[in-house]
């Protein structure tokens, strides 16, 4: 069965006060608000987090939103897929309407990270690697320095393109006023940033953010009722790859993007030269150029000859990150991949306002752990 | 504690580290290892990170490194002795008792071993 997306909300993305359910709250009524139909019609719940027990010990976030919304007594579950959570639950609200088990899924993604250090966050979110890995202090970002360095030496990419990345995403952010970062950053500033994760400095990481973002989900041919403005879901496929990443033998390609990708624009029918606009997921610099090549948008090693040209530049051929990505969005773990649809359902359906290209296709890739799980999703305006 | 640094073979000859209930590259059980702590291998990239979770030394350069044994590359990643490192250069394993504080992490204590190797830079020549 088609299934349609017919709201979508989003809250702003930034250090909130806000605890997660509070944050799930305010994304899960806007989108409610949206619809032109009773909440009670409401069959599903679902709840993208990835660790809300270990950042406020709070557990069972999917019943207490349930219950928080009136949606008592749709079936709910929490979907945690670490940063691709988000993807991972438009998979599951997507089969819960394709299956026919749901006439109308309600899906929330959320993180609250800032009330911790830097520190304590980077360890929670280091816990989803192999133990080998995790002994020797491992992190996210370090992966990212190590893979960086693998592919800049590979293909004889100048460091400045990874802060093109950078300074193209915070460009596009300035004009999303929910992001986190508002500001545009110049070349300098990237690479005279401190360094994290040699040759990664602050500046080619994503921040860390409190945020929570809504979608709602019906059979295509049902959509009419809800709203006037809507986008079907023309693929989505999830795939792994490596738990222990250092045990890929390629490190500048990730097979886990390489298979969703595929199997997604096999399923929509579509390929890469067909994509109008795309949301990456940009944790690192280095990840944009990794998913435009694993994805087909780029050849192999040359995404960041087309990011130095401004292809992928809002007023480019293939604009990527038109909100601003998780670089100047800001990347609260579960909320990231649902945010990754908002942006996507906002162009398709022509309200992104400043931010607005022309599109009708649009695909999302949302990537977990360092490409050890992701979900691609590709997006078709619906009228 | 153990002072060995062990790949799994399996029967195709498919060498991994770690090992795993079956052989990522051809799904068959393995049935041998190799101790790769007594050999030199090669850092095929690094990185000197300077935000590190709490229990972790600061900076920590880490190395991935690949290790040639009869035709099959084996990859390792790990700590370095030092934030000289350079890819292409030759190293060797090195055991310490802990790498990190296993008090400081979110990770039970007990969940896992907190031992193992650093890699050292060998003096060509």
């Amino acid at each position: 069965m088609a299934v349609a997306i017919v709201a979508a909300n989003m809250t702003e993305f930034g250090q909130r006060e806000s605890w997660l359910l509070e944050l799930l709250t305010e994304a899960g009524e806007g989108c409610l608000q949206e619809m032109a139909a009773d909440r009670t019609a409401v069959e599903h719940c679902y709840v993208s987090n990835m660790a809300s027990g270990e950042f406020e010990g709070q557990t069972g976030v999917a019943n207490a939103l349930a219950a928080e919304l009136g949606l008592v007594p749709a079936y709910t579950a929490r979907v945690d897929q670490t940063s691709a959570s988000g993807g991972a639950g438009i998979y599951t609200a997507w089969q819960s309407v394709a299956s026919g088990a749901s006439e109308l899924t309600l899906l929330v993604g959320g993180e609250k990270m800032t009330h911790v250090s830097t520190a304590e966050s980077t360890d929670i979110i280091a816990s989803l690697t192999h133990d080998v890995e995790y002994k020797h202090g491992v992190t996210l970002p370090s992966f990212a320095g190590l893979t960086a360095r693998a592919y800049l030496e590979r293909y004889d990419a100048p460091r400045e393109s990874l802060a093109e990345v950078a300074v193209k995403n915070h460009a596009n952010g300035s004009l999303n006023p929910r992001a986190q970062f508002q500001e545009t950053v110049d070349r300098e500033t990237v690479l005279e940033s401190p360094v994290v994760a040699d040759p990664l400095r602050l500046y080619d990481f994503c921040p860390i953010t409190d945020g929570s973002a809504a979608l709602l989900f019906c059979p295509a041919e049902d959509a009419a009722e809800y709203t006037d403005e809507y986008v079907t879901v023309e693929g989505i496929a999830g795939a792994t790859d490596s738990h222990a990443v250092h045990q890929r033998t390629e490190p500048t390609v990730m097979n886990g993007v390489v298979e969703s990708g595929a199997h997604a624009m096999e399923q929509a029918d579509t390929g890469p030269a067909e994509i109008d606009v795309a949301e990456l997921h940009d944790m690192f610099t280095i990840l944009e150029f990794l998913q435009m090549e694993g994805l087909g948008l780029a050849p192999q090693g040359r995404a960041w000859e087309q990011v130095m040209e401004g292809r992928t530049r809002r007023d480019g051929e293939l604009p990527v990150n038109t909100s601003g990505g998780l670089k100047s969005k800001g990347h609260p773990l579960g909320a990231t991949g649902v945010a990754q649809a908002v942006e996507l359902y906002e162009q398709l359906t022509g309200v992104a306002g400043d931010r607005q290209v022309d599109a009708e296709t649009g695909l999302a890739c949302n990537v977990g752990g360092f490409g050890n799980c992701v979900t691609t999703t590709v997006l078709e305006g619906g009228r | 504690m153990s002072e060995t640094l062990l790949a799994h073979r399996c029967p195709n000859g498919h060498l991994h580290y770690p090992g795993h209930r079956v052989c990522p590259d051809c799904g068959v059980s393995p049935t041998g290892t190799v101790d790769l702590s007594n050999r030199e291998g090669t850092v095929r990239t690094w990185t000197t990170n300077t935000a590190t979770p709490p229990g972790v030394r600061e900076p920590n350069t880490l190395a991935i490194v690949a290790f040639e044994v009869d035709g099959q590359t084996v990859q390792v990643v790990g700590q370095t002795t030092t934030d000289d490192v350079e890819t292409g250069q030759r190293v060797r394993p090195v055991y310490v008792e802990r790498l990190r504080d296993p008090e400081a992490g979110i990770r039970h204590r007990e969940s896992q071993d907190w031992d193992g190797y650093r890699f050292e830079p060998v003096e060509s020549g």
